[in-house]
């Protein structure tokens, strides 16, 4: 039902953009080449800024690094200085590993119960190398396209495009990143369908950006092997976009073909939809107070900044009012 | 806000990155690619015969295939005859069949290649025809 729901969406925009698209209706056309994609940039980034702004408003009173180490504590005894950090050096490299290579899904592993009953543990590494891979194939994928957005384009951007493609399969070029994004979104979502615990837990919000993503690589992939558009028209397009000067190319958008369209206005969704959902991990990694937070509360006293000022009667206070009541009941006293 | 110098840093990296492509092309000037098909050989034909092997529509978009089914028609096959949608045939050469008539390499290949930033290896192993006019 969940999955159902996330599939039927996605065609259902995909069916839309092509009802749309294939009018040549050039008001039609504006909207989804010019007005959407504007649209969805601007939500993602004024939503993505709310949503990092509303986390940092959430106070992080007290040190609460989930660790995996030997925590500091006397010389002779060796700090894990990666896994539980103490200072700022180790949170950068703990939080680089996360970021990069993605350290804590490394330690994934499957629980298992056996016959006997015996409950056994193994090492579990396919989600860890299928997310590792599909988030590389994307950063590679959408550093290409900055083709499409540099007049001239830079010699670093062909070195990726010549590293990716270097098999020299085809032409146009087969990149080795569109074939490995395909591979991974696809294991992730057969993971979800497949496994029942993950099943169990995965909701519509789950499914959607995954098709979602998938129709976007197909698209593009459709676009660049088999289904040509006018790829000239496409850049100016693009370059038009981003110069704010998108009259000039809105005359010719008839001309670039309905797969672009279909490519764009996913992406478009994509971006739309991102600060409302789980994307927002993309943000949320590096304000996470169980990774960014060293583990140095046996150091430093950590106070809670919306403690109340309460009113506090001591035991000095307690026994000037009843001294002389103690005095009498036998009581021993602190000051005569 | 907590924390909020180093929150407001790192929105400012992620603000800077995902607009870099707004800022990054401002004073510049990119040229719309405009190809020349006026090579002395094209004049040369009679206007109802000035035609690609295919179509404006088809050799668009689609020429880069039709080339690499060409190498390999003639280094796998040794077959070098194309025979197009229509019936004719031409003779199977980069050299001496399409740079016949597209002879301004510059002005007509790179026109649209350096646009887009595409590097094809054609000229890896073909000589490029001369050029005088630069």
């Amino acid at each position: 039902m969940k999955i159902l729901f996330s599939f039927f969406t996605v065609v259902f925009l995909v069916l839309l953009v092509f009802a749309g698209a294939t009018t040549g209706n050039k008001y039609v056309l504006f909207l989804f080449g010019v007005i959407i994609p504007y649209a969805a940039f601007a939500t993602f980034l004024l939503g993505f800024i709310y949503r990092v702004v509303q986390w940092g408003r959430s106070p992080v009173p007290f040190r609460i690094p989930t660790t995996c180490g030997q925590q500091q504590s006397f010389p002779w005894i060796k700090q894990n200085k990666i896994e539980n950090p103490s200072t700022t050096m180790g949170v950068i490299v703990r939080m680089a590993l996360e970021v990069f290579l993605f350290r804590s899904l490394f330690r994934n592993l499957k629980t298992e119960l056996r016959d006997g009953p015996k409950l056994s543990y193994g090492s579990d590494k396919w989600l860890w190398l299928a997310g590792l891979a599909f988030h590389w194939s994307f950063l590679i994928i959408l550093i290409r396209h900055y083709r499409f957005f540099i007049g001239e384009v830079p010699s670093v951007i062909h070195l990726i495009e010549s590293l990716d493609s270097f098999l020299q399969v085809g032409v146009p070029l087969v990149y080795i990143t569109d074939a490995v994004i395909l591979a991974a979104v696809t294991f992730l979502f057969l993971r979800r369908v497949y496994i029942p615990q993950v099943n169990y837990i995965s909701l519509a919000a789950d499914y959607f950006p995954l098709f979602l993503i998938l129709g976007i690589a197909i698209s593009g992939v459709l676009m660049r092997y088999f289904i040509k558009v006018h790829i000239v028209g496409v850049k100016e397009l693009a370059m038009g976009l981003i110069s704010l000067n998108f009259m000039a190319p809105a005359k010719n958008l008839q001309e670039i073909g309905v797969i672009f369209y279909i490519h764009l206005f996913l992406i478009s969704v994509l971006f739309a939809y991102f600060p409302f959902s789980k994307l927002m991990h993309m943000g949320g990694v590096f304000l996470s107070p169980t990774r960014n937070l060293s583990n140095n509360s046996r150091m430093v006293r950590h106070i809670n900044p919306w403690n109340y000022p309460v009113h506090v009667h001591t035991y000095e206070e307690y026994e000037e009012d009843f001294r002389d009541k103690m005095k009498a009941a036998g009581l021993p006293v602190e000051k005569e | 806000m907590y924390d909020s110098g180093k929150i407001i840093a790192g929105l400012l990296i992620f603000v800077a990155l995902v607009t870099f492509p707004f800022y990054f092309n401002v004073g510049k000037v990119i040229a719309k690619p405009e190809t020349k098909i006026d090579t002395p050989e094209i004049q040369k034909l009679p206007e109802h015969e000035r035609k690609c092997v295919e179509s404006k529509e088809f050799m668009r978009p689609g020429h880069m295939q039709l080339l690499n089914n060409w190498r390999d028609s003639v280094v796998r096959n040794g077959d070098r005859i194309y025979l197009n949608s229509t019936g004719k045939d031409f003779d199977i050469s980069l050299q001496n069949t399409c740079m016949k008539c597209h002879s301004n390499k510059k002005n007509f290949c790179d026109k649209c290649h350096n646009y887009m930033g595409v590097k094809p290896y054609c000229w890896d192993c073909h000589i490029a025809p001369k050029e005088n006019e630069t």
